[in-house]
């Protein structure tokens, strides 16, 4: 996974509740079985119309948001399904971070999986920062230091500090737990005894 | 120390506590599918990695395929490589496979629990959302993400913090006409589609207790549009009734070892939760979502709202939205929208119970010229059942479309899609923008409300149709 620490750039509103990832990444993409190639379709109804024309009103469309590295959205952003292309397709796009009231669960452990930062603040910081968005100037964060820059005004935020550790160094999951394949083993020892807990074969 | 259903299988199956607080914990079940499986697969090969346990492994498509002419294949070619991929990667990975033309073959929450692979106690994980649906039989159940699945391939564990507890007590008995849909609904309607978010749900109370096996899964699958990774509900007798003799349950004497854990189980009395909320079955009413979100939700006799009302601007404009894109306008009846579609199935309500509830609403009657109703049984077993039944001649005369098992047009991804516009009354379990197809307008409702609008050909209170 890429590492995450100190990210600049363009912040794009979208101050819609509930962006779920249906939005984020519509169905008929989730057919591929690589990783990349999405950003092209990140909110695919949005940023095209029915017959494929780029729709000029939408702000990921726009200079200079069609450069955005951050999104700030409304509240329950990336409910409902579990799709991890949708963390794929705004990384593809080129955004790192998003910064919201609130996550739906699921998302937002996926961005983690993916160097993808979603960042909490509460709701008066996040009209703040999405008035700026709206007017084009560029904002910074620092994971190291857990804050956000955003002309002159400092913002902090909390995260968890396990998942800060993997992100400032980009730690694959699977090889941390492995460290403790041991205790998996142990684990798995006690219930060779339990003959009911493997299925029957089908 | 009393302790609640989730507090046991919880601590049951802690392999490390880690120092930051969040636990290693141990898998019993892994379900998979073909979308979003194949990268994780991928994932494993690269770092030369094997799949730990392909025994507590199962895998299925369903997402992606046809339900109808499946003889002829999968015909769009990009559907049709993912599958392929499944089915190359559970040959090398040597998960055990129901495929495509197989009648085990359906939607993975369905096929899970009727092949016994759902056992009471047991983590139960898959790369689908909806995956809180085995939540019924008393499992830790949730939908995880692809890098997830493959942390699971890889270790069978996954690291998790631990969530906190809120208990659904549902008080009363439930009125003829309102089901588990209504129930789930109704909770979400109350919570928001973000209360439940960091939250294990439990559902408890006499309206609960008295749910079938299959209204129990359509309220724990809806569990995630309240933003809850899990719902459960405490094993019963009907849940032991229910997986003994499945194919791949416990048998003979391991079955009553294992029946004796699964009767430990439930929730002490006065076991302690961080927070409560109580519902009373005996007021709620068959439900109807008016908007674009599962808690844009009301009862069927009430009229579309209207945004003048709200104060908080964020929301006054979200609700204008839904109401712009759902072509409704405020202060109309529920009961007068009219529809062009139904959809019945999908893992919130395909099962023989709700096809049985559709059937009793359309028996001897036809579906309105106006209409196109379709139904996708959850399983080709389903499926079986409800012709050997006499389900599917009912439904077959009143004029629906009898199709083969899959997630069809809940979501879309196969060829059963909803038109620019066209009005969809749909079992299924999410009315976002475009889910059943780009500018398509889902209302979500229980099986028996759906068979009702096909044969009315908009929207009525199912209490009152004959």
């Amino acid at each position: 996974m890429k590492s995450f620490n100190k990210l600049s750039g363009i912040v794009a509103s979208l101050p819609q509740l509930n962006i779920d990832t249906d939005a984020i990444i519509p169905k008929q993409f989730l057919k591929t079985i690589e990783r990349t190639g999405l950003g092209k379709h990140l909110f695919h109804e949005k940023r095209y119309s029915k017959e494929n024309n780029l729709n000029e009103n939408f702000v990921l469309n726009q200079e200079p948001w069609n450069k955005s590295k951050f999104i700030v959205a409304g509240d329950n952003f990336g409910c409902g399904s579990s799709r991890e292309h949708a963390p794929w397709a705004l990384l593809d796009f080129g955004i790192s971070c998003i910064i919201s009231t609130s996550f739906a669960d699921i998302f937002y452990n996926n961005c983690f999986k993916n160097g993808v930062l979603p960042v909490i603040l509460d709701e008066k910081n996040v009209i703040e920062i999405s008035k700026l968005a709206d007017e084009g100037i560029e904002i910074s964060i620092d994971l190291e230091e857990q804050q956000i820059i955003a002309q002159n005004k400092i913002y902090k935020f909390d995260i968890d500090p396990y998942r800060k550790h993997c992100l400032l160094n980009g730690l694959d999951d699977i090889g941390i737990t492995l460290e403790n394949e041991n205790k998996i083993n142990s684990y798995e020892d006690k219930l060779s005894n339990k003959k009911w807990y493997v299925p029957e074969k089908i | 120390m009393k302790r609640t259903l989730f507090d046991k299988i919880w601590e049951q199956h802690v392999v490390n506590e880690r120092q930051d607080g969040s636990s290693l914990i141990y898998i019993d079940r892994h379900l998979v599918h073909e979308v979003t499986s194949p990268q994780a697969f991928e994932g494993l090969r690269n770092s030369k990695r094997f799949l730990r346990r392909p025994d507590l492994t199962l895998a299925v498509a369903d997402h992606n395929v046809p339900t109808e002419n499946r003889v002829e294949g999968i015909k769009d070619d990009v559907a049709r490589i993912q599958v392929e991929t499944l089915e190359k990667n559970v040959k090398e990975f040597q998960v055990p496979y129901i495929p495509l033309m197989d009648s085990r073959q359906g939607i993975v929450h369905v096929i899970g629990p009727e092949q016994g692979f759902t056992l009471p106690g047991c983590t139960l994980v898959c790369g689908d959302s909806h995956t809180s649906t085995h939540g019924a039989f008393g499992a830790l159940a949730f939908g995880i993400g692809t890098s997830e699945v493959e942390h699971v391939f890889a270790t069978q564990t996954l690291v998790q913090k631990r969530p906190k507890t809120m208990l659904i007590n549902v008080s009363g008995k439930l009125s003829v006409g309102v089901t588990a849909k209504d129930i789930a609904l109704g909770i979400i309607k109350k919570l928001g589609t973000s209360g439940g978010t960091g939250f294990v749900l439990e559902y408890a109370g006499e309206a609960i207790s008295n749910l079938s096996i299959e209204g129990r899964m359509t309220l724990c699958n809806m569990s995630i549009e309240a933003g809850a990774r899990a719902g459960l509900v405490a094993p019963d007798n009907k849940t032991y009734e229910y997986i003994k003799n499945r194919p791949m349950s416990p048998k003979g004497d391991s079955f009553e070892k294992a029946l004796a854990e699964w009767m430990l189980l439930p929730s002490d009395e006065g076991a302690s939760y961080d927070e409560i909320v109580k519902i009373d079955a005996t007021s709620l009413e068959p439900h109807l979502t008016w908007g674009t979100s599962p808690e844009d939700v009301l009862p069927i006799n009430s009229q579309v709202p209207d945004p003048k009302n709200i104060e908080k601007e964020t929301l006054k404009n979200a609700m204008q939205d839904s109401l712009d894109y759902m072509g409704l306008k405020p202060g109309s009846l529920l009961t007068d929208i009219k529809i062009d579609k139904v959809f019945i199935g999908s893992c919130t309500n395909s099962r023989i119970e709700d096809l049985r509830e559709a059937a009793s609403i359309a028996k001897g009657k036809k579906v309105n010229d106006s209409v196109h109703a379709m139904v996708v049984p959850g399983s080709g077993l389903i499926k079986e059942q409800a012709e050997k039944e006499g389900i599917a001649d009912i439904l077959i005369q009143a004029g629906f479309d009898w199709r083969e098992p899959g997630c069809s047009m809940c979501l879309g991804m196969n060829p059963d899609q909803l038109k620019p516009k066209e009005r969809c009354a749909s079992t299924s379990n999410r009315n976002f923008r475009g889910r059943q197809g780009r500018d398509g307008r889902t209302h979500l409702v229980s099986p028996g409300m759906a068979a009702a609008a096909a044969i009315a050909g908009h929207f009525v209170d199912v209490r009152n149709f004959n």
